[in-house]
């Protein structure tokens, strides 16, 4: 077992010498010439919890897809948790991915036939951690979250608020610095709702820099800090 | 207090400290199940497919190899020293006969171990009883026979008893194997007149199938009662094994030493061999179908496969967001097609194993599945996996993250 190889900074620490997220003149355009972003610039500290906000078609999702390293910028430099996106290969990208960002969607994307843990601990596969393991800390992580007595549930058997718990256990399982999602509570009723971005809380509290998009003004102002966006622009 | 190392030269971390962990073995092994419990109903029957192309083509080749063993088998109890003379052909293009004194002379050659006669009688034929129109003979002639037969062409009594010097001077009589079959195993039979008594029958003669639709009786009978001229129109020889070719050659000369071009030499074993060989071509052929059939199986595979990819294009944008890379993407579906085709394989041998099994049992064969078949059917299986699986694997894998996740 080779322990993954982490020479950044561990999650709940906030003394890096470099931003977590670090976008400096950002522009992402499509083939056909739309601009979905134009010269974004954003710094984000480790242990920060803030929203992109917007209205649709403003970038907001674009923005996600390169803070994540789903994809990469057409100018300008993106950092995450200190490394130049630009510079790793998708290999490198992947292993970045596996570490140090969970994601968390509005979708939930939870596979049917397993079971809570299952799907939490699935999470882990790309890590290099023992199936053993991986199935302890994805049992912390339900704790965590507040699903302790649903670790042997079917998604189909949990409702639309608990599986969006389960599905930020698994974003969080390995401990990540980072934790983005993507309008985390836009497939939930307003008190289901309010549990996830509780929940979301209280991992910020524990050190985990989370970075929450949405379209919802409401849940913006609720976080610490707010990235208004429009048109692909910071404003 | 510092909390980060920093390997590279500036303040920011190495790029090098990123490689992605490696999946184990058994961790894909789960990932191609789940993927295909997923969908149970789909990976049966495309596994199905599968399973009867490596049925069939274990069954054929099993069946044919438990033949070949039968066959050797036989031979082992037969011998492959026996050889026959007949009566061919005059150069006016009519029947020839042997001379009546040919069986005395070949027992003559001194490489010859034993050798025997029968002659049969033209125009007589065997009957259920006297009310039978003598038109319906049913291809079964009656023939006059040497004591020594059975030991010469390794022919066995079913049930009753052989002629003896007694019986052999009497209306007595000793049915072919289809003869009494087709007659119904009276107690009596109708020959020329008069009824003879049915004292044995004989089983199935593979080196002188022409026994199995005769009546046999006793040579000085056979002169007494029906006039038997005592041409015989086969000589049996066993000839001491190292020296069969040697007296393959002279035996023509020396059972007609006038025309020689008279008499036809055979080798029955060669006859039983070639018969045998005749049904490769069939087994090649059947072969050829289930081939057929495991590519179509294979073609399901690959269907399944791309149709697996395109809608689970969400899991794989969550994997590839979890960490995954590409190649771990490919391996994925690799491992998929690659379960999905080797339980069809394992299905399909076991079944192909059963079928030979069953049909060796009832046409009493022993039993064999060659190794190379089974171990030609796992690789096949494997084979198609693989090439099934790879193109749909390679386009789930280049599948672009945000655009895995777009399309749910």
């Amino acid at each position: 077992m080779t322990a993954p190889e982490i020479d950044a900074v561990p999650a709940g620490e906030v003394t890096a010498d470099y931003p977590v997220i670090e976008l400096t003149g950002v522009t992402k355009a499509y083939q056909g010439g739309v601009h979905a972003l134009r010269s974004v610039d954003l710094t984000v500290e480790y242990g920060e919890m803030l929203a992109i906000v917007g209205p649709s078609g403003s970038g907001k999702s674009t923005m996600l897809n390169l803070i994540g390293t789903l994809d990469r910028p057409t100018e300008g430099t993106v950092r995450i948790d200190g490394y130049d996106v630009a510079a790793l290969s998708d290999r490198q990208l992947s292993a970045l991915r596996s570490r140090r960002i969970g994601f968390v969607f509005q979708q939930f994307h939870l596979a049917p036939g397993r079971d809570a843990l299952g799907n939490v601990a699935d999470g882990l596969l790309y890590t290099g951690l023992s199936r053993r393991e991986r199935e302890q800390r994805a049992e912390a992580a339900l704790d965590r979250v507040g699903l302790r007595d649903r670790v042997t549930h079917r998604p189909h058997q949990l409702s639309g608020g608990q599986k969006q718990r389960v599905a930020i256990a698994r974003a969080v399982a390995g401990q990540p610095p980072l934790l983005l999602a993507d309008e985390p509570t836009g497939n939930l009723d307003s008190a289901s709702g309010v549990g996830v971005m509780e929940v979301l809380h209280d991992l910020h509290t524990a050190g985990t820099t989370v970075l929450v998009i949405t379209h919802d003004r409401e849940i913006a102002d609720s976080l610490p800090r707010q990235v208004p966006m429009l048109d692909g622009q910071v404003v | 207090m510092p909390a980060v190392t920093v390997t590279s030269p500036g303040r920011y971390p190495s790029p090098t400290s990123l490689k992605p962990a490696r999946l184990r073995v058994s961790d894909l092994a789960r990932l191609g199940g789940y993927g295909l419990r997923s969908r149970p109903l789909r990976a049966v029957l495309s596994a199905l497919g599968i399973a009867i192309g490596i049925a069939s083509m274990v069954a054929v080749v099993g069946i044919s190899a438990s033949s070949h063993a039968d066959l050797d088998r036989q031979l082992r109890t037969l011998g492959t020293n026996l050889l026959t003379v007949k009566p061919g052909k005059t150069f006016g293009g009519k029947d020839a006969q042997l001379p009546a004194p040919s069986l005395a002379m070949i027992k003559q050659i001194s490489p010859v171990l034993s050798a025997t006669a029968i002659g049969v009688i033209s125009d007589v034929h065997v009957y259920r009883n006297e009310r039978i129109p003598s038109v319906e003979t049913a291809g079964m002639s009656v023939s006059a026979a040497r004591l020594d037969l059975l030991s010469t062409v390794s022919a066995e009594l079913d049930r009753g008893t052989w002629l003896n010097a007694a019986t052999e001077r009497y209306p007595t009589v000793v049915l072919g194997a289809r003869t009494a079959k087709q007659l119904g195993y009276p107690p009596t039979v109708y020959i020329g007149g008069r009824s003879w008594v049915v004292s044995g029958v004989l089983k199935k003669a593979p080196l002188a199938q022409e026994l199995d639709l005769s009546a046999l009786i006793g040579w000085p009978a056979a002169t007494t009662y029906l006039g038997f001229d005592g041409h015989p129109t086969v000589v049996y020889t066993r000839a001491a094994e190292s020296q069969v070719e040697a007296v393959q050659a002279v035996l023509a000369a020396t059972a007609n030493p006038e025309k020689p071009n008279e008499a036809t030499v055979s080798r029955p074993s060669d006859l039983l061999t070639l018969q045998r060989a005749a049904n490769k071509t069939f087994t090649a052929l059947l072969v050829g179908l289930g081939a057929v059939a495991l590519l179509v199986g294979g073609i399901g595979v690959a269907n399944t496969m791309v149709i697996s990819v395109l809608e689970r294009r969400s899991e794989i944008g969550l994997r590839r967001s979890l960490g995954a890379t590409k190649g771990q993407i490919r391996t994925q579906f690799v491992s998929e097609a690659l379960l999905l085709s080797m339980l069809g394989g394992a299905v399909g041998s076991l079944l192909g194993y059963l079928v030979t099994g069953t049909y060796a049992m009832i046409q009493q064969w022993p039993a064999v599945v060659p190794w190379w078949a089974l171990l030609g059917g796992v690789g096949a299986t494997v084979g198609i996996g693989a090439i099934a699986g790879l193109y749909p694997a390679i386009r789930a894998a280049r599948l672009a993250p945000t655009e895995a996740l777009a399309s749910s």
